[in-house]
């Protein structure tokens, strides 16, 4: 089979199918992180000494790295932006941009991790370190994810090709973004 | 019928060059192909998961004697068939086959179009759906055995390797199930996305078949309920690899976190394989009473309701898990509720056949057994719905025979009429009636033999979870043996009773006798393609004119007025 399926290429909603299917994955993707929160929340809720934990994360690594991520999610709005226009070559110098700043986000987190780590607040310690590496391991599992999306994604705009993926992984960066800014003042700043 | 298409049942594969047969049919992106896989792995998970259910049916009747290939059921055995038992039926059987397999087959030809939107993805979401159903079964293999903690998996006991004593098996049957998870949200997107986007021109959403509309808001329903699940079962393996303690009251856990997390899913999983399992039966109830579906809008909004509601229900399964009486009796009232969305749709089932020229037909004869079956199983959920009596019944027998008494219908009455009834389209040829009203009449009354003696035996006090009843004095009475005992055979009899269905589907695809494009006379698309349909489905797109069951229309020659013919 060459080519895409007729039903790929019909749009009987108006909106395109990529779009659409990309949404639906996001919508996948809240409930998971949603059940996450949920139950941090929950938790949170019955055990005030959480906020004597969380004092012992770092507020300003986990700020650097917010505005890590927002830098990163502007230059894919950027990427979109040459890609509407059919500059492939500027969405993939964009782009990757975006992927330098997911894995600088990386590289402060491990670091911060390793410092907690060292200091004996390690996955096994109470319900809130728990939560705290599992949540924002889920994360950054998301993050790598979205990096490997964005840099196939890249390579093929940079030949021209399949343009319309640069807005859909951009959508997708979004959303890993978004995720973090609730990551952060639940787990590191409300004491 | 018959004679109009034979011809051209074959005819349209020519442009196409063939290819080997594992590219043909392990490596193919086409939608049926993806379906016959989903259908035969569901059908063997099933054969695998009848015969556990025969195993640990044969140590409750006769205990401590060796079950006929199978051997000395032990306590540590009984455990895990029975909790595997429930998996595979639900996740491996229900769900596979009655979304996958009929959202896969119907999708893209009742909605007129070539394939799904993303064919690769399809082929993807099978590969990981196979590949979780290898890990289950591996899981029987490993040291330790599969796991026995029941298909709830309630933590402490599913979280600590020293209370379940399946350290590996535990661990895989939650991977198992995760990856199961995976193909699903997968295969949902595709299907949701399919019909939203790739609907034959003139198709309008009140035209799309009730079927086609089910497995959508079944996907959706299992897209929005599984996340919590997901996250439960990360933090599950978490505990149980890592040494956390999610679940663990001693290091600031909850062991109720888990029950709330799983029945969050549970609950509207339910409904996630019934509404499809309705879908199938309204299209076929439709053709053999030759008569429109009564009501297809209110069908359509009871549907959406039943699925916001089922959001609201789930607490019920855990009245006696210690949550505030407060909030059971709120509990109590959203899950009579939800009864009458349901009801309502039994009673729109009755109203399409009332007045129809019904034909008693295999599928047909399914369809209404479906009806039949599942107002038992409906009317008997409302004593479990209410907390009072809940806590008496709860964990019984009572609730056994009940919940079987719904998924059943669902899993195989509703499939057994999807198959029947798509039969001709998917293999070009007809299956015998006459066995299959046999296979019918003995299923059906040896699936009642069973379960009516299981309501009574719960009635009586009978517990679930309860390996061999001699050491139980008062369940150990002369009446209650000879129940279980007959309701084994009852088992023996229906499981025997499938092979008459196997011979006949395997006989008929190859020999049975041949059939046109459209041997009901029915409306919707997939009656318009060849049979079985080619590479594409149809030879030229149709366009959809009005909606999909224009049975018996006034004034009109004919008594059906399909779909795509403009007038």
């Amino acid at each position: 089979m060459d080519g895409k399926p007729l039903a790929t290429l019909r749009s009987t909603s108006g909106v395109p199918t990529g779009r659409l299917a990309i949404w639906w994955l996001l919508g996948s993707e809240i409930v998971i992180f949603g059940g996450v929160l949920m139950s941090y929340l929950m938790h949170r809720i019955g055990h005030v000494e959480f906020g004597d934990y969380a004092s012992h994360t770092n507020t300003v690594a986990g700020a650097i790295n917010t505005i890590v991520l927002l830098t990163s999610s502007l230059t894919a709005v950027l990427a979109h932006d040459a890609a509407e226009m059919g500059n492939g070559k500027k969405a993939f110098k964009y782009l990757m941009f975006t992927v330098f700043g997911g894995a600088c986000f990386l590289v402060i987190k491990s670091f911060e991790w390793s410092h907690e780590i060292g200091l004996g607040y390690t996955l096994q310690t109470n319900a809130f370190w728990h939560f705290y590496y599992t949540a924002a391991g889920l994360h950054a599992l998301h993050v790598i994810g979205g990096m490997i999306a964005i840099t196939i994604v890249a390579f093929q705009a940079k030949k021209g090709h399949e343009l319309q993926r640069v807005e859909l992984v951009g959508i997708y960066w979004h959303f890993v973004d978004v995720v973090w800014v609730f990551l952060f003042p639940l787990l590191y700043i409300a004491k | 019928m018959a004679q109009a298409a034979t011809a051209d049942a074959h005819g349209d594969h020519g442009h196409h060059h063939e290819e080997g047969f594992i590219r043909k049919y392990f490596w193919s992106c086409d939608h049926k192909i993806i379906c016959f896989q989903y259908l035969f792995t569901g059908m063997i998970l099933a054969a695998i998961g009848g015969f556990m259910a025969y195993a640990f049916r044969m140590q409750l009747a006769f205990p401590g004697e060796s079950v006929p290939l199978f051997g000395v059921v032990s306590p540590y055995e009984y455990n895990s068939l029975v909790t595997n038992h429930g998996t595979i039926m639900i996740f491996w059987v229900a769900m596979p086959v009655l979304i996958a397999a009929f959202g896969n087959y119907l999708i893209p030809l009742m909605l007129g179009c070539d394939d799904m939107v993303f064919p690769r993805l399809n082929r993807l979401s099978y590969q990981v759906f196979l590949l979780s159903a290898i890990v289950l079964i591996a899981s029987f293999f490993v040291e330790g055995g599969a796991f026995g903690g029941a298909w709830t998996a309630y933590p402490p006991l599913s979280a600590k390797a020293h209370y379940n004593l399946t350290p590996a098996g535990s661990t895989l049957w939650v991977i198992a199930v995760g990856l199961e998870f995976v193909a699903f949200l997968m295969g949902g997107i595709n299907f949701i996305t399919t019909t939203m986007n790739s609907r034959a021109p003139g198709m309008k959403l009140w035209d799309i078949p009730m079927v086609v509309w089910m497995i959508v808001i079944a996907s959706i329903l299992f897209m929005v309920s599984v996340g919590p699940l997901i996250a439960g079962a990360a933090m599950l393996v978490f505990d149980q690899m890592l040494g956390t303690g999610f679940f663990d009251p001693n290091r600031g856990g909850d062991p109720v976190l888990w029950q709330h997390l799983f029945w969050f899913f549970g609950h509207p999983e339910v409904y996630v394989v019934l509404l499809p399992a309705i879908g199938i039966v309204a299209e076929v109830m439709c053709v053999f009473s030759r008569k429109k579906l009564f009501a297809y809008k209110i069908v359509l909004y009871t549907a959406f309701a039943t699925g916001i509601l089922s959001f609201f229900v789930w607490a019920h399964h855990q009245f006696i898990s210690g949550i505030d009486p407060r909030m059971a009796n709120i509990f109590t009232v959203t899950t009579v509720l939800i009864s009458v969305p349901l009801a309502e749709m039994m009673f729109v089932f009755i109203a399409t056949l009332y007045g129809g020229s019904i034909r008693l037909t295999t599928p047909m004869l399914w369809a209404m057994s479906f009806i039949a079956t599942f107002l038992l199983g409906g009317v008997t959920g409302i004593f479990l719905g209410a907390s009072g009596a809940d806590i008496y019944f709860h964990d019984t027998y009572f609730v056994l025979a009940h919940f079987h008494y719904t998924f059943y219908p669902i899993a195989i009455i509703g499939t057994m009429a999807g198959i029947t009834h798509w039969f001709p389209k998917m293999f070009g040829r007809q299956m015998n009636e006459f066995w299959g009203r046999v296979h019918f009449w003995v299923t059906i009354i040896a699936f009642n033999c069973i379960f009516i003696p299981l309501f009574v035996l719960g009635a009586g006090g009978q517990h679930r979870r309860i390996y061999d009843f001699q050491n139980y004095p008062d369940l150990a009475g002369q009446s209650m043996v000879d129940m279980r005992v007959f309701a084994t055979i009852s088992l023996v009899v229906m499981l025997v009773a499938q092979f008459i269905f196997i011979i006949n589907f395997i006989y008929s695809a190859f020999r049975g006798e041949k059939v046109g494009r459209n041997p009901y006379h029915a409306t919707t698309l997939e009656w318009v393609a060849p049979s079985p349909p080619g590479h594409g489905n149809f030879e030229e797109m149709p366009t959809v004119y009005r909606g999909p069951y224009e049975y018996s229309v006034p004034g009109r020659e004919e008594d059906y007025w399909p779909q795509h013919v403009p007038n």
